[in-house]
């Protein structure tokens, strides 16, 4: 299958381990994945912001940057939202129905769903010998539904020691500008998901989106928690030595 | 008496103001630890009792006839308000319509002074807190009396309201008992604060004022165009008394609380009960229309109040938090309010339906109800759990739109105007993002310590104020997948 | 003075309706309605099945409930005031006489004339029958009818007995409500009445009857 990757502008320029574990990931599966160079941001920090405007232009390069693809995969939970559940929104909000058509021509899979649902593997030749705890993100968990997904292909991870996260559908408190306009709150809430984590007593917590590991990571550095952050993307993707 | 910024007077506000922005507020409740304890023991119990018994096997049916009944209801509102007027005027009953606060206050007003009473009961009712009703009956020298538990400490308080359906869940059972033993007249010096104990001597101080009660003042949670049917459902047994004992009944009630038909009552009446308090029925549900000789009122008057209502019912995306079935489900889900309580929504609607009503029916002008639409993460738990289907997030980030399409007309541009659309042009083009993603790296790396940054200027500054960012490795992305081989 | 002094804002309201609905004004969207109207056969078989959940719902709602015959319904009042040590109830007027044959020591007012609020306050139950029940909320209707009186006989007295025909009872609330005159004032009571709002523990008792009792009567 030929797979148009989707890197998030963060990912892009702040964990871009997570884009190469994507592309080692689907090559080693035998898949040929390309990367459109014209893409640059979707939108959804514009979007969900509330600069529809901007979102608008910035949707209408994606779609462009992305047309004609096959099958566009990302690792960017709330990125795929964005293109998948907010594009239409904001093609209604432009009042432009050529964007919407644009958007709805495009098939775009987050990394897990596309793994498990479209290739139908769960079992990845993947071996990290660690203690791990998952939080499922919000975008990941109640947009796009991923359910079970990403646990079962944690749990085929060999020597992988996989461990619940209490509270794990609680919000960590990012949500974009939200941890910046209500930074109090946003603190609040990311000491109790910081608690959670370290009650696991795991050395990684992994998630399908590296906005929320991002915040979840800078709390636990910050209090020099003795947690990594991982995305699940880069530990399907360790083989360990061969 | 509880603070208010109702008079009889002409306030132009459709809300009570919700005064600070709600970052602010919410960093005043974030500091007190006893509202902290107390909010977080409420959320967890009021969720333990939701998910205590198991969802009917038919919920999402429900839910989906529930999101419909309450768009007919919407979409024909005016046609349905009429037919309500006919139905309740045929059954002796009075209907008043009100545009605004003040003209709520008058009308009410009005109707206590004509019975010259000197004191009302009230049960449970958010119009008449919306309306700042108890500060114009205090100003025309007529007590109103709380008689909901909650309420009454909250007016012993002199606080506001914190949860739709718990107003003082703020509020444990040591402060209940300070309040009672100032503001209730007989509490023994020795009462205990047990919950049991509390309630004991609250019951004696609120039943003595029921006795000589001639007009009473309740809200409604549905209205049967169909029937003039007004309905209401309570657990302590109040508003029982308050539709039963007086002379006079006065109800107000927002326009949007009318629903079609009796039958579509079978779906609410499972709805609501379940998603309020996880059961099957609420403790009672009264229903009445017009006036029943030899039972209850003589007088009943239905108040109709737009206040703001029709702004909403005007945004196509907006309207449907005109849903509402006032649960509060979306409140006891919430991550937010479970942290900051409801005082920081202001005063009258609180949680993520208060996030999306206010700032519709009052406009988004000032800064304090711009800010509501950013008081969520979008985390989407309240959409999940809401009886009617609202899309919380989705008029959230539509309201969201609207505030920054309001900045946009200003002189002068705010500094997160110029910020988003700067990065919007950047990212616009490929050159020009991988340029300053270039220009970024650099200048990160500059800051960072140890491989992070603990310390961000300018508006990101809030993002290091309590989370570190990792130092972005030297070479992108793109750079890498460039010199693949 | 009262009737008019909304009368301005009618048309107003009105008008800003139909302003801000514009286009959208008048479309009824279909009410999908796939909800069950009636008790999932499984769990409703047989007239027992409906009798027993209905016990079982009521007592799940913290009231007491109890079984009787026709003939032993006297017996089963007189019992439950003693129960109580009621000394003085209030009663409809019209509730059968029957009921009532084995009190003894208990002093039974009438509500005709109607009583006045502190008499009603001072008694220490009252005893009814009722217009419905709904066996899945564990639920009983008052509607005002026969053998129940004005809505505020059982809204103030600390004890309510209730009377429930075991052809009374429904199974759900949509058949409940099909069964209801919306145009009598409806009184739906489920449980005695109750509190959570002192630290989120359930106290029963702020108001009307702390304590609710309901006979079934299987003819």
């Amino acid at each position: 299958m030929r797979v148009a990757l989707f890197v998030a502008c963060f990912d892009d320029a702040m964990f871009p381990a997570t884009g190469k574990a994507v592309t080692s990931l689907l090559e080693r599966l035998g898949h040929e994945v390309s990367y459109p160079p014209g893409q640059t941001c979707c939108g959804q920090v514009h979007w969900t912001t509330g600069y529809h405007r901007e979102a608008a232009a910035l949707a209408r390069g994606f779609t462009g940057a992305f047309e004609g693809s096959e099958a566009v995969v990302t690792a960017s939970a709330s990125c795929a939202v964005a293109v998948r559940d907010a594009y239409p929104r904001i093609a209604r909000s432009a009042r432009d129905p050529g964007l919407a058509r644009a958007a709805e021509g495009l098939a775009v899979y987050e990394l897990t769903e596309f793994l498990v649902d479209v290739l139908g593997v769960t079992d990845l030749g993947a071996y990290f010998p660690h203690r791990v705890t998952y939080h499922p993100t919000c975008q990941s968990l109640r947009t796009l539904g991923v359910a079970d997904r990403p646990l079962r292909l944690l749990r085929a991870v060999r020597g992988l020691e996989l461990v619940e996260l209490p509270a794990a559908e609680e919000c960590c408190g990012f949500g974009g500008a939200f941890a910046m306009k209500n930074a109090d709150v946003s603190v609040a809430m990311v000491a109790d998901k910081v608690r959670h984590v370290r009650d696991t007593g795991a050395d990684v917590v992994c998630a399908a989106d590296n906005s929320c590991l991002a915040h979840i990571g800078g709390a636990l550095s910050r209090l020099r928690g003795g947690v990594r952050v991982m995305h699940l993307a880069e530990i399907l993707a360790e083989t360990g030595p061969v | 008496m509880t603070a208010s910024s109702g008079t009889a007077g002409e306030a132009r506000a459709p809300v009570p103001l919700p005064t600070p922005k709600f970052a602010t507020a919410a960093r005043a409740a974030l500091a007190d630890t006893r509202l902290r304890r107390n909010l977080r023991g409420a959320t967890a119990s009021l969720r333990e009792r939701a998910g205590a018994s198991p969802e009917p096997g038919d919920w999402e049916e429900l839910r989906e006839a529930g999101r419909a009944i309450r768009d007919d209801a919407l979409l024909n509102l005016d046609a349905h308000l009429e037919e309500l007027e006919r139905a309740v005027t045929e059954a002796g009953g009075t209907v008043h319509w009100a545009a605004d606060a003040a003209e709520a206050r008058r009308i009410v007003l009005a109707l206590v002074q004509a019975t010259g009473a000197r004191e009302v009961v009230k049960a449970r009712s958010l119009v008449a807190r919306e309306i700042g009703l108890n500060g114009a009956l205090a100003a025309a020298g007529i007590t109103a009396r709380e008689t909901a538990l909650a309420d009454l400490v909250v007016q012993l308080g002199g606080d506001e309201p914190s949860h739709l359906l718990s107003p003082a869940a703020h509020r444990d059972g040591a402060q209940i008992r300070e309040l009672f033993l100032r503001g209730l007249l007989g509490a023994p010096p020795d009462l205990p604060d047990e919950p049991a104990a509390l309630v004991g001597a609250a019951r004696a101080h609120l039943r003595e004022g029921f006795l000589a009660a001639r007009v009473a003042i309740t809200g409604a949670n549905f209205l049967v165009a169909e029937t003039g049917t007004a309905v209401l459902l309570e657990s302590e047994g109040n508003a029982r008394m308050c539709l039963t004992l007086p002379d006079t009944l006065i109800t107000l009630a927002g326009i949007e609380k009318v629903v079609p038909a009796w039958a579509d009552l079978e779906v609410l009446l499972q709805l609501l009960p379940r998603s309020a308090a996880g059961e099957a029925m609420t403790p009672y549900v009264s229903s009445w229309t017009g006036v029943t000789p030899g039972d209850g009122p003589r007088a009943f008057h239905l108040v109709l109040l737009d206040n703001g209502r029709t702004r909403a019912l005007a945004d196509e995306v907006g309207r449907a938090a005109l849903r509402c079935v006032r649960c509060s489900a979306c409140l006891n889900v919430c991550p937010v309010y479970e942290r900051t309580g409801g005082h920081a929504y202001g005063p009258v609607y609180p949680g993520p339906i208060g996030a999306i009503l206010t700032p519709q029916m009052r406009g988004v002008e000032s800064a304090a109800d711009a800010s509501l639409p950013y008081a969520s993460t979008l985390c989407g738990a309240c959409a999940d759990v809401c009886p009617v289907k609202i899309d919380i997030p989705e008029v959230l980030v539509h309201l969201r739109g609207r505030v920054v399409e309001s900045r946009r007309r200003r002189p002068v541009p705010t500094p997160e105007l110029l910020m988003m659309r700067g990065l919007a042009w950047t990212m616009g083009d490929a050159r020009r993002y991988e340029a300053a993603l270039r220009r970024g790296t650099r200048w990160a790396r500059l800051l960072s310590r140890g491989g992070r940054i603990r310390r961000l200027p300018g508006l990101l500054g809030k993002w290091t104020e309590a989370r570190d960012l990792p130092a972005p490795p030297a070479e992108s992305f793109r750079a890498w997948w460039r010199r693949r081989p | 003075m009262s009737g008019e002094s909304g009368a301005g804002s009618r048309e107003e309201i009105l008008r800003r309706v139909r302003e801000a609905l514009g286009g959208a004004r008048g479309a009824r969207p279909p009410v999908p309605r796939g909800y069950a109207r009636r008790l999932p056969e499984a769990e409703a078989e047989t007239r027992a099945d409906v009798l027993a959940l209905f016990t079982e719902r009521v007592a799940d709602r913290r009231a007491a409930v109890r079984h009787v015959s026709a003939d032993e319904l006297a017996t089963a009042v007189a019992a439950a005031l003693w129960g109580r040590e009621a000394a003085q109830i209030a009663v409809p007027a019209d509730l059968p006489y029957g009921w009532l044959a084995d009190l003894d020591g208990v002093r039974a007012l009438a509500d005709a004339p109607a009583l006045d609020t502190e008499t009603l306050a001072a008694c220490d139950g009252v005893v009814t029958g009722c217009a419905a029940a709904v066996a899945l909320t564990g639920t009983v209707v008052l509607d005002g009818g026969r053998a129940q009186g004005r809505r505020a006989l059982t809204a103030v007295p600390g004890y309510h007995l209730c009377v429930v025909h075991a052809d009374q009872i429904v199974g759900t609330v949509p058949e409940a409500l099909g069964r209801l005159d919306p145009s009598r004032p409806l009184t739906w009571i489920s449980g005695p009445s109750t509190t959570h709002d002192i630290g989120m523990a359930r106290v029963e008792g702020v108001h009307g009857p702390r304590h609710l009792e309901v006979l079934v009567v299987e003819d």
